[in-house]
């Protein structure tokens, strides 16, 4: 058999098997060592939910990276630079600048006014029990697309690194990293998934920026020369480097662009899973700091991916990238086993395996941050302040979020194991703009406009969200296409993939409309007193 | 101004346990021209740069699905505008959020405190 060959299976090469494996359990070991350890110091529910409250700003810099950065950012867009060239680099901007939605409106007034949940500001104002009821149900439906997302790319992805071609194979992945998330999040509780973030971060910025030296030392550390040799490679030329590969096809294409931009850059201040880690903190100006922290490894590590996706279009094979992993979700550790010195190499299987294990600890932390937000909601929001209205004692409160940990993991384990043969990339981008369209306008409308109602928190959380679901639903995402997640199935007429585009303008015209429409007027004091809380922090919890 | 009115009993946990402050002094707080500067001192900075951030990206955005060939010019080795551009999103990212934290620091978190310490009782 010759180096080529041999490569297009490399990835799933079976000889590194052991090696890989190993990697894995050292990870789990630790990780769940350090769980053990936190469950044993999470009594009360601030404990819980916040890990105390108690982590650092830069600690909780690391660990937002840690939850936001997952295996499609990692994986996915080194993938899509490795064959889209340029394009594929769109992502990681959105994926960026979004963060100063939240560094400069979001996360300090929310620390300041709000518990454990999303739902805590957003309710604030307002009658309780529907606008908790509301804020439950986007915080749930936001974290089971985006958890069914990863559990699902987990599963072939895992089985693709070690080899695993067997439907039972694929199902036992997904179960693992399921029950694994479990684990993390009831026993640790928020502090126990923080350490495992914070760990899964420095890992992966470790492995990243190791495989950027090995890249760039190839190419004398001349950028310029890694593109051209990239676009040469790509067989695409010059338009390699330059936009439109993959959204400039034709005119629909590009406002689906212009609709998934629009989703990435106002969807993170509004995703559950990073809001609760601002209350890991104990004040706005910590809060503050781990968005900054958060912005700079984010920053690097979406830079990093530059050299990652370049790297791999001008030292691998277009097609071996492509035959390993239609979408290139293997690129980038097929690339870290040509840098390592090739596949007969030790030091290639040694960097293969690295990155992969790397890989599955980038998922691994990203699910468990998804399950603990959509349990601390469904037990705060939902159980607690709407079914026991706010009767329950802290114990009890404690005792159903971590029951209901175990019912969503349970959930994501089933859909997760369903969708394993489908398309589900796409509800990434739906998870954003769900956030985009219900979440943000009300947390931004809440905290900044004194006459907002009631009626119009539940019109934008539920307009939002239903039109995002709703037009994805008839999208080709959904069904109509070869790529769809029900090939078989054609019910869509709505032509574009990201909703966003009307979605979020609708979610905050709702909003907007909801209020000035109600009957009932706003609570001047209460808004005084959110208002007051937000911006100076006092009696923040 | 004056010294506020003695807090409630029961500010004595700082950190655990919230200080009680009544309703109606929020709303005194919410009408004082303390708390209207620094309203004014965050929204008067951070609204207009959010306005201007979006709409850079955006521009960026329009610039990568119409502009292709503008966006394809080289400007040296093969290093082209869309890259650059690209690379001047991170900058500016880096920069706002540079900027906005020397803001806060020295404009928000003092007017902020006094506020919370009064509030509070300088609990």
């Amino acid at each position: 058999m010759s180096a080529i060959p041999h490569l297009t299976t490399a990835a799933g090469a079976t000889e590194h098997r052991p090696l890989i494996i190993t990697l894995f359990g050292l990870f789990v070991v630790a990780t769940l060592i350090i769980t053990v350890w936190a469950g044993r110091q999470t009594k009360d529910a601030a404990d819980f939910y916040a890990g105390g409250r108690q982590f650092t700003g830069f600690q909780n810099g690391l660990a937002i990276s840690g939850d936001y950065m997952s295996a499609a950012s990692f994986l996915g867009i080194a993938g899509a630079i490795a064959l889209f060239g340029y394009d594929g680099f769109l992502y990681s901007i959105g994926f960026l600048v979004a963060w100063l939605v939240a560094l400069l409106l979001v996360a300090e007034p929310l620390r300041n006014s709000g518990r454990y949940t999303m739902g805590d500001v957003l309710a604030y104002r307002m009658r309780q029990r529907p606008v908790r009821t509301a804020a439950g149900a986007s915080t749930i439906v936001v974290s089971i697309f985006y958890l069914l997302a990863q559990m699902a790319g987990a599963g072939v992805l895992v089985s693709l690194l070690l080899g695993i071609t067997a439907d039972g194979g694929k199902i036992a992945v997904v179960a693992l990293v399921g029950v694994l998330m479990i684990v993390y999040v009831t026993i640790g509780g928020m502090k126990g998934t923080t350490w495992v973030q914070m760990i899964k971060a420095v890992l992966l910025i470790a492995g990243t920026l190791l495989i950027t030296f090995l890249v760039l030392l190839k190419f004398n550390f001349n950028i310029s020369a890694l593109l051209g040799q990239a676009a040469e490679h790509s067989g695409k030329g010059a338009k390699f480097l330059e936009p439109g590969l993959k959204y400039g096809k034709d005119s629909l294409s590009k406002l689906d662009f212009f609709s998934l931009g629009l989703a990435l850059v106002l969807g993170t201040a509004g995703l559950p899973h990073i809001l609760i880690r601002f209350y890991t903190v104990p004040t706005a100006k910590a809060a503050r700091k781990s968005v900054n922290w958060a912005i700079g490894i984010i920053g690097a590590f979406y830079l990093m991916t530059i050299a990652l996706g370049f790297g791999a279009a001008a030292l691998l094979n277009r097609d071996d990238i492509i035959k390993s992993n239609k979408a290139g979700n293997t690129a980038a550790p097929l690339l870290a086993q040509a840098v390592g010195g090739g596949p007969d190499s030790t030091g290639g299987a040694i960097l293969l395996a690295v990155i992969s294990a790397v890989a599955f600890a980038t998922i691994l932390a990203v699910v468990a941050g998804l399950t603990l937000a959509s349990s601390s909601s469904f037990a705060h929001d939902i159980y607690v302040n709407v079914i026991r209205k706010g009767r329950a004692t802290e114990k009890e409160e404690v005792r159903a979020a971590r029951w209901s940990t175990v019912v969503i993991g349970a959930v994501a384990i089933f859909l997760g194991a369903l969708a394993r043969d489908m398309n589900v990339a796409g509800l990434v981008a739906l998870a954003f703009a769900v956030a985009a369209s219900a979440n943000l306008p009300t947390i931004l409308y809440s905290l900044f406009w004194k006459r907002f109602t009631t009626q119009g928190a539940l019109w934008s959380i539920y307009g939002g969200l239903i039109s995002a679901v709703g037009l994805v639903l008839f999208s080709p995402v959904v069904s109509g296409k070869p790529t769809s997640m029900f090939k078989d199935a054609d019910f869509y007429w709505f032509p574009l993939e990201n909703p966003g585009i009307i979605s979020i303008p609708l979610g905050f015209l709702l909003g907007w409309l909801g209020t000035v429409l109600s009957k009932e007027k706003a609570d001047p004091q209460k808004y005084a007193e959110l208002e007051v809380r937000s911006l100076t922090g006092t009696g923040a919890h | 101004m004056t010294t506020q009115a003695a807090p409630p009993p029961g500010g004595a946990g700082p950190a655990q346990a919230p200080a009680q402050v009544p309703a109606e002094e929020f709303a005194r707080v919410q009408q004082s021209p303390e708390f209207a500067e620094l309203r004014r001192s965050h929204r008067s900075f951070a609204f207009p740069l959010t306005v201007a951030f979006i709409a850079w990206y955006l521009l960026y955005v329009l610039l990568s699905n119409y502009a292709g060939d503008f966006m394809g010019t080289k400007l040296f080795g093969n290093v082209n505008v869309a890259l650059v551009l690209g690379l001047a999103q991170f900058a500016t990212t880096f920069l706002i959020a540079w900027l906005y934290s020397r803001h806060a620091a020295a404009k928000l978190d003092p007017k902020a405190q006094a506020i919370k310490d009064r509030l509070e009782g300088g609990a």
